[in-house]
């Protein structure tokens, strides 16, 4: 007869088995489709925040030239461009990725193959909208 | 054997109560934002460099009022569905994760509301 599984008892009382578990998440190797679906969450929270300052720029730009002007210098240093290309490159990503998304609601690209190559192909697609955005801003940037 | 009653399957609403709402709720925003995004992301380029009077009479246009209104409307519903996600997936505290979904929510609801009153404050000059 089989002996009964070592049992420990966890603190809230529950019986808990010593049994080998599922792999955690740190045992694996990071894969392109893996590190893509956590960034699609990482790039979202980050969007949320950068909604803040959506907030900030709006109003900003509603009470005045003094608020609006002191964002738009603070903007255009070199750590306020850095923050800016971050926030654009996340918007463009989470928005590719969420085209790649809405293909899998409907059922395509499931095969290992179509999914590696979407994911290259989101990551290619952010990086040339965000740099094309940034010549446009260069371009158009003093604009009316 | 299944132990669901007819009218429960026929709601098809699921254990949770609210079906498949949320779901095409998040998916729904996220079509609305795609051009809505590009529309903004290529407006910001254009005043990127460009002074307070200049992007204000940008900003006062009606098109550009309205569009940067709907624009927080969708940001803003659309985060509060992803963010809601993420606290239900990590906060397992019960009381913390029913108090951070609830301030979440009014968190979103003001912030919408200190954008749409600026974008308000804009467009009629004042």
């Amino acid at each position: 007869m089989r002996e009964p599984d070592d049992l420990s008892t966890f603190p809230g009382g529950m019986k808990h088995s010593t049994r080998p578990l599922s792999p955690h998440l740190q045992i694996y190797r990071p894969q392109l489709t893996s590190v893509l679906s956590i960034a699609h969450r990482g790039t979202g929270i980050l969007l949320a925040a950068g909604a803040l300052f959506l907030v900030y720029w709006l109003n900003a730009l509603a009470s005045g030239p003094d608020a609006f002007n002191f964002l738009r210098d603070l903007a255009g240093t070199w750590y306020g461009q850095g923050v800016l290309l971050g926030f654009c490159f996340s918007l463009f990503y989470h928005l590719c990725n969420g085209i790649r998304h809405l293909f899998w609601d409907a059922g395509l690209g499931f095969e290992l193959r179509t999914a590696y190559r979407s994911g290259k192909a989101v990551v290619a697609a952010s990086l040339v909208l965000t740099a094309a955005t940034w010549v446009a801003a260069a371009f158009m940037g003093g604009g009316a | 054997m299944s132990f669901r009653t007819p009218l429960s399957r026929a709601q098809g609403l699921g254990a949770a109560g609210h079906g498949t709402s949320h779901f095409w709720a998040q998916r729904v925003s996220a079509v609305a934002l795609i051009p809505l995004s590009v529309w903004f992301v290529y407006s910001i380029a254009a005043i990127a460099d460009a002074r307070y009077e200049a992007v204000r009479a940008w900003a006062s246009q009606p098109a550009s009022a309205l569009l940067l209104a709907v624009f927080v409307v969708g940001v803003f519903y659309h985060a509060q569905l992803g963010l809601q996600v993420v606290i239900e997936d990590y906060v397992r505290t019960p009381w913390l994760r029913v108090s951070s979904l609830v301030l979440l929510r009014m968190l979103v609801f003001l912030l919408a509301a200190a954008a749409l009153f600026a974008v308000l404050r804009i467009a009629l000059g004042s």
